[in-house]
């Protein structure tokens, strides 16, 4: 799939802030004020900055409001729905602890849930996906839910469980990988099944229909930068678990050590995700030979 | 509403002779040219005369080569357009109800003036039916000519889908898959029609029907009887001739089944 930097941005800055969100609205970190301010508005900044990243690469983004409409059967609809929902509750709750230095609990717990419920919607947007196997699992949403409540924890400043939360993310994002990468070959589709003419003999594309490419092979079937692979995934692991956690537990200075363990981790959910989409086969790639 | 619609009663849908099929491409430019200046927006042509052109087409032929275990490869062509799935991922992924399917037809559909250009349902589609025009930035697909199979205006053998109706092997046939006893149905029954990646839950309503068996080559050779020798002994003058030239000397060139040499020696 074609890695858009749009929809990297959109799912890394909007996965951070619903996480930042979450554990806002669970009390922590317990501050009122301006330092609440800059909490939330921190949050808010990520998780609006993303969805507004994501009608980017809209056709027709003046219609966006549209989205709203298919709640019923549409995750990208239900996407919409719960994160105008979670940025309006965690707002009524944000300004309680900011202004009032008041928290209330169920409107907190209820913004946070939705939060939450948000980066799951956005999950199983790639996750419901038949005709990308490596998207089509359970584990997709685990990871999405993963990184936002570990990012979430690191921006909130919650150090210890942070640190954990890292390096059990890392573990995550392995299995992620190396169970994905064999999952195309289980689910049994090949250019036999594609055409319908696997049992008469091998099968080899002869001819693709056009000399040129088109909107598919651009989208849905984007084979570059796959040599690279190995490589981006090493960066992207060292990057977004093991320097940021090795960060928060040895070096003393802890504001600094947290900031740096952001900016890494940041970057490295960025490589994560540009993975997540490039490495991702489509099976219309049959189609065309590519897969 | 992006929820399917209770399966209709009528299919209307595509039944595509993959054994007649010569891979002209006369359908994929009736397509693009029916459907360019009807229905929605325009399928645009992008860098139409420059290095790189690409543009938007609802309907491609691909070509793919068959290698049985034995025999000669054989060459396939592959007309691929939107095969109208009863279940249709494409159409409960929209978020903005633009991706629809009709109840009445089963036809499925885009409302262009309600589409975002988000792509989810392009991602949604195992066969690459649906591509996004890069001018108008909506979701173009085929609308099975839904322009021309209800309309009154034309003459009666118009009112099939283009592809259909352009096609010189006669490989479309266009028709109602939910009636068990109409033509494209029967067809379907008697050549073992199949559905493409039917794995993927899909149920298309487009059939394609595989190519038949080739048939065999026997060696015969039909002037082998006209050429056996007719005259395998002489009788009468020719017969009395026949012998006293071969009992002369020098007629050991003949070709007999005798050597001469050896015929003197027992007689």
């Amino acid at each position: 799939m074609h890695p858009a930097p749009s929809v990297i941005l959109f799912t890394v800055l909007s996965g951070l802030g619903f996480g930042l969100l979450a554990f806002l609205g669970f009390g922590f970190p317990d501050v009122s004020g301006w330092v609440a301010f800059t909490y939330f508005f921190v949050a808010y900044a990520l998780a609006v900055g993303g969805l507004l990243a994501s009608t980017f690469h809209l056709g027709n983004p003046q219609r966006a409001i549209r989205a709203f409409s298919q709640w019923r059967s549409s995750w990208l609809s239900r996407e919409a729905w719960l994160s105008l929902l979670a940025l309006l509750t965690m707002g009524g709750y944000g300004l309680g602890v900011i202004f009032l230095d008041i928290q209330i609990a169920t409107l907190g717990w209820t913004g946070a849930a939705l939060s939450l419920c948000t980066v799951f919607a956005t999950s199983m947007i790639y996750g419901q996906l038949k005709t990308v196997p490596r998207w089509n699992h359970w584990l997709t949403s685990a990871h999405f839910l993963a990184l936002s409540v570990t990012g979430g924890a690191l921006l909130a400043g919650q150090i210890i469980l942070a640190t954990v939360l890292l390096l059990l993310t890392g573990l995550l994002q392995i299995s992620v990988w190396t169970q994905g990468d064999r999952r195309f070959a289980q689910r049994g589709h090949t250019l036999g099944t594609a055409t319908g003419l696997g049992d008469r003999g091998s099968l080899r594309m002869f001819e693709p229909p056009h000399t040129g490419t088109n909107y598919l092979l651009q989208e849905l079937v984007y084979v570059v930068g796959r040599k690279h692979a190995l490589k981006v995934r090493t960066i992207a692991l060292f990057l977004m678990s093991v320097l940021p956690a090795a960060l928060l537990l040895f070096l003393p200075v802890v504001h600094l050590a947290a900031g740096l363990a952001v900016l890494s981790h940041l970057v490295g959910v960025i490589a994560s995700r540009w993975l997540f989409f490039a490495e991702a086969e489509h099976v219309v790639g049959l189609y065309y030979g590519k897969r | 509403m992006t929820d399917l619609p209770p399966t209709s009663e009528k299919k209307l849908g595509l039944v595509i002779d993959l054994d007649t099929c010569v891979g002209c491409h006369a359908c994929v430019v009736s397509c693009k040219g029916w459907n360019t200046e009807n229905y929605g927006a325009p399928l645009s042509d992008m860098d139409a005369y420059g290095a790189a052109p690409s543009g938007t087409f609802l309907n491609r032929v691909h070509s793919y080569e068959v290698q049985p275990d034995r025999g000669h490869a054989q060459t396939v062509h592959f007309p691929k357009s939107c095969l109208h799935c009863e279940d249709a991922p494409c159409v409960t992924v929209c978020p903005t109800g633009a991706s629809y399917k009709r109840a009445e037809d089963g036809i499925v559909l885009v409302n262009e003036s309600a589409c975002i250009g988000c792509g989810l349902c392009a991602w949604a589609c195992p066969y690459g039916a649906r591509e996004l025009d890069a001018a108008e930035g909506v979701m173009k697909k085929c609308t099975l000519c839904v322009d021309r199979i209800y309309n009154d205006n034309l003459p009666e053998e118009d009112r099939v889908p283009a592809c259909v109706r352009t096609c010189p092997a006669g490989a479309r046939h266009f028709g109602d898959l939910g009636d068990p006893d109409s033509d494209v149905s029967q067809l379907v029954a008697q050549r073992g029609g199949m559905d493409l990646m039917p794995e993927q839950g899909t149920r298309p309503v487009n059939k394609y029907l595989p190519p038949r068996p080739r048939d065999t080559w026997q060696e015969v050779d039909i002037l082998a009887p006209l050429l056996a020798p007719v005259a395998q002994e002489s009788k009468g003058f020719l017969g009395w001739l026949d012998k006293a030239l071969e009992r002369l000397p020098g007629s050991g060139a003949q070709t007999s089944d005798q050597d001469p040499t050896q015929h003197r020696e027992t007689n």
